[in-house]
């Protein structure tokens, strides 16, 4: 009966389907919820980071390419739920962009490695004869017409085999289910499972600008200024690359294809059933303490009950700083100098907080560090 | 034939050089076009690799071309209020002839987003953001958020439940601005004398996104006005800015 319904609700059959296939697809519903998924990617990242010579020599790349697409288009054919999420209009894009990506990441990681290795040998860079000049006609001036004319047939292509999107006349009594931001904002909508609004859609958003306003300013290396390379700026493109490419670019493939009614989480195989219901469990750090801990009612003062929260968020974005500065960052703290290295550190510690907090859900269900309804201040 | 024409006074006026085969004409060739001339006359070799490049930088701009053109004729049939917008929309699609207009503007608009990301990206994987480009860097950035803007306010023109909703769940974040939004934090601490609140719904920040305290025709108005006429100009001078100080601060990257 149930299954019926189901079927029912997930439409055509898929073109293949057997029972190794069906295990396999809800072995991988089962580890894309975010508690496998994100450790899983921040695993790989770190491997991209390290192995980035192994990987980025053209035959180990190509391999992850062709493997990637088997999965990515493959799954189409065994599934119909994912074949409604990636043939969506809308979600185009973010194929387009996630192939443009690794497109991209592979050309500069593979030109970082080819430049890392003439450094450690101290040979001069591929690329640094200065007085190697040529005219911009034709040689500049060509070489962007032809980036014009493909874009532009790529550009008509597309829009000759896929209509805009437009949905029903717009009702302002009836929300779709579920709501999304348009993608490239869907990131923060995901940061929203995590955090209130206030931070998620404005502390967020406007340090993310200022961090990248103030990145030439706190990054006093002066090496790798113009090429490839990661190993003479680890620290920098580390953190950046993972701010970008995990805490960025995988919320909004969370956001897109992941996210169904009500928010829920339902893996690339799943059916985005309306219907179902996810019990919030959540719970706050006062009633760890006040309720589980000591076994006392909450207090009645506000900042009395949120004492414990209020002087983590002190710890974390005023001491921790300061103990960074002492010990692990010693000489990055001398090289930088305090006012360079304390915006640097603030930055650094506020794109912490949302993995930090992500953790500490996954693990202890915890829903806020501190939680002042009084003043609308939920971190 | 073609001897003539090139040998014409008219022709003559319009290009005052000759076929750019040699080096000399191949450098008046750009010199003397006001749109090469953003150009340096000659650039390293290694700096326009494609693998270097990406191209991702003037594809945006390209793109953003395309947008205003195809904008542009979107504007005559267009019309930002309800009765109309979204009847529009379908018009566009089923009247005009080879109604792709929308398609390419939309589309266009995405692939914009993804390549001024993959630009952010090269410009920080090579460094380029290092002195003496700081500055620009910042310029940069604010067209990147300005993009991002452009691309929100236009979600909102088809005036179909994506789009009214989409920027709902937007706009639902400045209502949590601190001090500024109605459910933001110590927004209610903020007090007249005689305890009349300072921010209320009809004065905070979503209100004054929206003109109103839903998506309504008033929020149709304003995003079109910002999405045609306010946001572009000040994309068009930033873009002005950000290629004059290319030139300006040491010209295309490269190992210093």
């Amino acid at each position: 009966m149930i299954h019926s319904v189901l079927t029912l609700g997930s439409g055509s059959k898929p073109m293949f389907t057997n029972p190794a296939i069906e295990s396999f697809k809800s072995f991988v519903n089962q580890i894309s919820v975010p508690e496998f998924s994100l450790p899983i990617f921040s695993v790989l990242f770190i491997l991209m980071m390290v192995y980035y010579r192994k990987w980025t020599r053209p035959v180990v790349s190509l391999a992850i390419l062709v493997v990637f697409c088997v999965f990515y288009f493959g799954s189409m054919l065994i599934d119909h739920n994912y074949l409604l999420i990636i043939q969506k209009p809308d979600n185009v894009p973010i194929t387009i962009m996630l192939l443009s990506m690794m497109l991209c990441l592979w050309m500069a990681f593979r030109n970082a490695a080819i430049n890392d290795a003439c450094l450690e040998v101290g040979q001069p860079l591929p690329d640094a004869d200065r007085e190697d000049k040529v005219l911009v006609w034709p040689d500049l001036v060509y070489t962007e017409m032809i980036c014009m004319i493909l874009v532009s047939v790529i550009l008509v292509v597309w829009s000759v085999m896929l209509r805009a999107p437009l949905e029903s006349p717009a009702n302002p009594a009836g929300p779709p289910n579920p709501s999304k931001a348009p993608w490239y904002f869907l990131g923060l909508q995901e940061m929203l499972v995590y955090f209130d609004p206030w931070i998620a859609g404005v502390i967020l958003p406007g340090l993310i600008v200022t961090g990248l306003i103030v990145m030439p300013f706190i990054d006093t290396n002066p090496k790798g200024n113009g090429y490839y390379t990661v190993k003479q700026r680890p620290f920098a493109i580390s953190v950046w690359m993972f701010g970008f490419l995990i805490l960025w670019v995988v919320l909004i493939v969370f956001g897109t294809f992941l996210r169904g009614p009500n928010w829920n989480f339902f893996g690339p195989y799943e059916y985005w059933d309306s219907h179902l219901q996810v019990p919030l469990t959540n719970i706050n750090l006062s009633d760890y303490f006040w309720i589980f801990g000591l076994g006392k009612a909450l207090p009645t003062n506000p900042f009395m009950r949120e004492f414990l929260g209020i002087i983590f968020m002190a710890f974390w974005i005023l001491v921790l700083p300061v103990i960074l500065a002492k010990t692990v960052m010693r000489r990055l703290f001398e090289n930088m100098g305090s006012m360079r290295f304390y915006i640097m550190a603030f930055h650094l510690v506020i794109l912490a907080i949302l993995p930090v907090k992500m953790v500490l859900r996954w693990v202890f269900t915890l829903k806020y560090f501190v939680y002042l309804p009084e003043y609308n201040l939920n971190i | 034939m073609l001897n003539y024409i090139r040998s014409t006074q008219a022709w003559n006026s319009i290009f005052r050089h000759g076929i750019p085969r040699d080096r000399r004409t191949r450098v008046m060739a750009v010199m003397s076009n006001l749109f090469l001339h953003l150009h340096p006359v000659a650039v390293r070799k290694s700096g326009i690799r494609l693998s270097f490049t990406w191209c991702m930088g003037g594809l945006t701009f390209f793109l953003f071309l395309a947008e205003t053109i195809s904008g542009v004729l979107l504007m005559f049939y267009y019309r930002p209020v309800p009765e109309y917008a979204y009847a529009d929309i379908i018009g566009l699609r089923a009247h005009v002839t080879l109604g792709l207009l929308r398609e390419i503007h939309r589309w266009g608009a995405h692939a914009m987003i993804i390549a001024i990301w993959l630009h952010m990206m090269r410009v920080f994987l090579t460094g380029s953001y290092k002195p003496p480009r700081e500055f620009n860097w910042g310029v940069g950035v604010i067209l990147l958020v300005l993009t991002m803007l452009m691309s929100f306010t236009g979600y909102l023109l088809p005036w179909d439940q994506l789009a009214v909703w989409a920027i709902t769940v937007g706009s639902n974040m400045g209502k949590a601005t601190p001090f500024m939004g109605m459910a933001g934090p110590f927004t209610d601490m903020l007090l007249l004398p005689g305890g009349v609140p300072l921010v209320t719904v009809k004065s905070d920040a979503a209100y004054l996104l929206l003109a109103g305290t839903s998506v309504g025709e008033n929020a149709l108005m304003r995003f079109y006005v910002l999405h045609c006429i306010a946001l572009p100009l000040v994309l068009a001078v930033l873009i002005a800015i950000h290629f004059w100080r290319i030139r300006k601060d040491g010209g295309i990257s490269g190992p210093m």
